[in-house]
């Protein structure tokens, strides 16, 4: 199952908890899943289901641009990660 | 605004007359009036380099010179090096050498080796870090700058030999 | 010199002649400022001589009724732009904060922050309007410092700010300075300082620096009658410039064309808009072409720079060498509006090493400044001087080789970082085992006063979207279109991977760079990602003519396309029959149109790149003047395209980087004007004071590139201040901690040991 990354940020959902598994083949996916064991995550990364403005999810180490329609393989890392840009 | 003057010069070896306002520099009225805007502008008070033209065979940063101070003297400017289709050597090892990445300070520093190899046939490495150190680049670190502007001498030589 | 076996390529790794040398080397070459339209007016911004000031009012009737003065715009004549948030490609902007930047509101937020501009027949004549403008400033006291600012008592800039987490802000929070927090943690970093033999604990400032740029921001800016707006300007991305414009002044995206000039330097500052939203205000209400030229001074003073920042990092280590654990507090100064770089810079603060438990703390922080904006791997020069000075110290107490002590902790494949993914195939080791193995670096260094120091670096290196259009002509050339504007021979190199996915001469292909309307959307030039993602577009063009030739050569000789395939620049069919690429190209129209080739990249993100450079510097110890004898850089670049190019940008980052070290800052009053506004006194180096750089290019290829290429303008930045502050240690054993380590700081290090 793919496991998500709690940002530092947003552990008091989790219990402090810093790493939780979730099932689903997207982003999208697995945020639903998770939902109901830790209410309250979806509305803290998202806005109009989006990934807010800012964030942005790496799987397994690659950044992607498609944000809640990024495929996740089974056993993938999620991460949820300030976007970024360059000089 | 006072009353604009008639100015001569020859720029390029061609003999040009022009119209301007006693408060505009050498590089206004080549970029403005002239249209010639392969001189550059960086900061038009003398710190960067990149408006370097040869006033009489001297480089003077063109922000600082008055274009009524022009009159009757010969200007050589970036349009005027090439020689028809063909680059003048500094050109051709600017290029050959890639001590352009922007190319904003090039115009700049081709006046400047100009002015430099026109007086030192032999400079060294030192001599050229010195002679351009009124001109600034901030993309290439210098170093394939100044490999070309020795590697500009070293063609001059070997053309002058022959 | 690079690495590796034998040439695997034909044109990848050579160095042809750049396709825009000769345009730049006889003037030919039209930069933003070169472009001259009938009827063109000149425009003046005026701006704000407070640092901090409440705009009371504003009167234009002496300036408007100036003979030639053609227009005059303030804020009032901008949309109002509610707090959105809006995603520019290189990141998250709020619209009201970057129109409150492009014209001051209510308030003006730093000196020189533009309050109104005239546009009028001539240069002086708008020069002479401006002055006419009468403004009523209530002048308030500026804050220009980060700490300060962090205070709760600091002056408040932007009373919509309130520190956010991740997005969010917190129901409970009060307007600050404070924009934004972020923190990372990777196991438990008690438990691992725990096991540490050596803690090393310091503090860390940098100045504000600035790009550099040697041409200045500029706009020339038609607003046609029809509605429709196109703006010539130097600029690092057409399509984020179209956007933003767009946004600011209130039209529709499609009604702005933004028309790359070729541009004089960016290095990040020439992604933000300042002057084309008012020079189409101005064109709109004068009905002519308006340019706008900023001045030297104003471009210090109210564009880029990169933050000033305040550091606290800590490191353990066993005796035997190893880092268990690692901590930073990071404070950038964003500037009047939040954004700094502080994110990557907290996600770059550990990158280079392989530490078991740490902690990152950054903050976002409002200062009376001009709005902060990128800067070469923005956020990366200020941590690297940090953590690689701390780590050169760990090095010195326990008695072990710099370079060996980066080889045992170095970041490697399967490496997770402090914000969590794991490293792919990357080279930071290798650019460590370069330097080792230099001559340089074997070599003995003597004399009094002098020293060597290393460094090492890193840069994400972004990856985003291009998109390209080739066109082959009947002569065997072909015409390559892209989207990215070229600041240092990028059109080259994009030309240059075509012309190998081709098989054909590079000198074959003519690349040109387009404006909006003529390719598809391409971000900007910058994140070390055009060679990287553009290329990968122009591969893909590459890719889809060589199909289409195949079919033109099978329609030719009447065979099954099944039959034919491209090999080496030929199309071979059955019964050994071939075409070269300029064969086959004569022939096309004979049985169809043109053929075209199109390429987009999007999704494919680059591996990071890593540099570790060494210096040996000479310290005079009556002075302080610190002379560079020898400079050697060893960086990753996947693979060099262009070797000539990738040397440049190693050479062009490590001397921006010295002047970062040693001389460059802003020198701000108590009032918070800038004193040093000018290149004579914000001193970037000069061919005098910099030796020639020695570079070494390791390839490493990175496997998401088809050629395994990584970007490489950004990363060399990073190591030079620290480099040069560990030699400065080596050189008078005293430690600098505060950038720049001009003369003056120096000295007085030095007086205080003695
Ligand atoms: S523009 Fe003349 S020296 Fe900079
Ligand atoms: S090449 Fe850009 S300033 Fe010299």
């Amino acid at each position: 199952m793919p496991t998500v990354y709690i940002p530092p940020a947003l552990r008091d959902l989790t219990g402090g908890v810093e790493t939780v598994e979730g099932k689903g083949q997207t982003v999208r996916a697995v945020l639903v899943d998770l939902e109901p064991r830790y209410p309250g995550l979806t509305a803290k990364l998202c806005i109009d289901d989006a990934l807010r403005p800012g964030l942005m999810v790496a799987v397994s180490g690659t950044m992607s641009r498609q944000g809640l329609r990024t495929p996740v393989p089974a056993n993938a890392e999620v991460h949820f990660l300030p976007a970024l840009g360059g000089g | 605004m006072s009353k604009k003057r008639v100015v001569s010069a020859t720029i390029n070896g061609n003999t040009t007359e022009f119209l301007c306002e006693p408060r505009q520099t050498l590089l206004e009225v080549l970029r403005n009036v002239l249209n010639m805007t392969g001189t550059k502008e960086g900061c038009t008070n003398g710190n960067c380099g990149s408006c370097t033209v040869l006033l009489n065979g001297r480089p003077v940063t063109s922000c600082l010179v008055l274009a009524v101070e022009a009159d009757g003297a010969s200007v050589r400017t970036i349009e005027g090096v090439a020689c028809g289709s063909h680059l003048d050597p500094v050109q051709q090892c600017f290029l050959e050498g890639a001590a352009l990445q922007c190319g904003i300070c090039t115009p700049g520093f081709i006046m400047q080796t100009e002015a430099l190899l026109e007086q030192n046939g032999h400079p060294t490495e030192a001599d050229v870090r010195f002679h351009l150190a009124g001109n600034l680049c901030r993309c290439t670190g210098y170093d394939k700058i100044v490999r070309s502007v020795l590697a500009a001498a070293e063609f001059k030589r070997g053309e002058a030999t022959t | 010199m690079a690495t590796g076996e034998k040439r695997k390529y034909k044109v990848i790794g050579t160095r042809p002649l750049r396709h825009d040398g000769v345009d730049k080397l006889t003037g030919r070459a039209q930069y933003g400022a070169d472009i001259r339209l009938t009827g063109m007016l000149h425009g003046v911004v005026l701006r704000s001589p407070h640092a901090h000031a409440k705009i009371k009012s504003i009167d234009t009737s002496a300036a408007a009724a100036l003979p030639g003065v053609r227009a005059i715009c303030t804020s009032a004549d901008f949309p109002d732009q509610v707090g959105r948030i809006v995603e520019l490609g290189e990141g998250a902007v709020n619209m009201r904060h970057l129109s409150a930047n492009v014209m001051a509101h209510d308030k003006a937020l730093y000196k020189g922050h533009a309050v109104a501009a005239v546009a009028a027949d001539s240069i002086h004549i708008a020069e002479e309007a401006a002055k006419l403008i009468k403004i009523d400033y209530e002048p308030l006291p500026p804050v220009m410092e980060v700490l300060g600012a962090m205070r709760d008592d600091a002056p408040l800039l932007n009373d919509d700010v309130r520190m956010t987490e991740m997005g969010t802000v917190k129901p409970e929070t009060k307007p600050s300075n404070v924009a934004a927090k972020f923190l990372f943690t990777k196991g438990d970093v008690t438990a691992g300082f725990a096991k540490a033999d050596i803690i090393i604990e310091r503090e860390f400032r940098t100045a504000t620096v600035h790009q550099g740029y040697i041409e200045p921001h500029n706009a020339t800016v038609l607003w046609n009658a029809d509605g429709k707006v196109t703006v010539w300007m130097s600029t690092q991305g057409t399509f984020t410039a179209r956007q933003q414009t767009a946004e600011l002044v209130g039209i529709a995206v499609s009604d702005v064309k933004v028309v790359p000039m070729e541009i004089g330097g960016g290095f990040g500052g020439k992604i933000s808009v300042y002057l084309p939203p008012v020079a189409a205000i101005l064109s709109r209400k004068s009905g002519k072409p308006v340019q706008i030229q900023m001045e030297r001074a104003a471009v210090f003073e109210a564009t880029g720079p990169t933050p000033g920042s305040f550091m606290r990092v800590k490191v353990g280590a066993t005796r035997d060498g190893k880092i268990v654990a690692g901590e930073a507090w990071i404070a950038f100064e964003a500037g009047a509006f939040p954004g700094s770089p502080i994110a990557p810079g907290c996600m770059c603060v550990f990158s280079c090493y392989d530490i078991p438990d740490a902690r990152v703390e950054g903050y976002d922080v409002c200062v009376n400044k001009p709005r902060s904006n990128a800067y070469r791997a923005p956020g990366s020069t200020q941590v690297a001087f940090a953590m690689e000075t701390v780590v050169d110290e760990i090095c010195e107490k326990l008695g072990v080789d710099a370079a060996e002590f980066r080889i045992k902790n170095g970041a490697k494949e399967g490496t997770r970082r402090v914000d969590g993914p794991v490293y792919h195939r990357i080279g930071m080791i290798e650019t460590v085992e370069a330097i080792r193995d230099s001559e340089h670096y074997q070599s003995k260094l003597t004399g009094p006063n002098r020293g060597r120091g290393i460094a090492t670096g890193f840069w994400f290196n972004a990856g985003l979207k291009s998109a390209v259009v080739a066109t082959v002509n009947l002569d065997g050339t072909v015409s390559l279109i892209e989207g990215s504007t070229d600041i240092g021979g990028s059109r080259t190199g994009i030309a240059m991977q075509l012309a190998e996915t081709l098989g054909i001469a590079a000198e074959a292909v003519k690349p040109q760079v387009a404006d909006t309307d003529s390719i598809g959307y391409t971000d900007v030039t910058g994140g070390s990602r055009v060679t990287f993602a553009t290329g990968i577009a122009a591969v893909e063009a590459a890719k889809e003519i060589q199909k289409q030739m195949v079919e033109r050569a099978a329609l030719l000789w009447e065979v099954d396309s099944a039959s034919v395939k491209y090999e080496d620049g030929k199309v071979i069919g059955p019964a050994e029959k071939s075409f070269s690429f300029a064969e086959l190209a004569a022939k096309i129209h004979e049985v169809g149109g043109a053929v075209i080739g199109h390429g987009t990249s999007s999704s494919a993100e680059q591996g990071g790149a890593f540099g570790t450079h060494c210096v040996d510097v000479e310290v005079d110890p009556d002075t302080g003047k610190v002379q560079i004898l020898r400079y050697t850089i060893a960086q990753d670049a996947g693979t060099a395209i262009h070797p000539s190019y990738v040397e440049g940008q190693m050479q062009g980052g490590v001397v921006q980087g010295i002047g970062w070290a040693l001389n460059e800052e802003y020198f701000y009053d108590d009032k918070g004007v800038m004193r040093n506004a000018t290149f004579l006194d914000y001193r970037i180096p000069t061919c005098y004071d910099v030796p020639m750089i020695e570079t070494i290019i390791v390839e490493v290829p990175d496997p998401a590139h088809p050629y395994g290429v990584r970007g490489v303008g950004e990363v060399p930045i990073c190591p030079p201040p620290a480099a040069i502050a560990n030699a400065i240690h080596a050189a008078v054993g005293v430690r600098m901690r505060d950038l720049p380590m001009s003369p003056p700081k120096v000295c007085a290090a030095v007086m205080q040991k003695k």
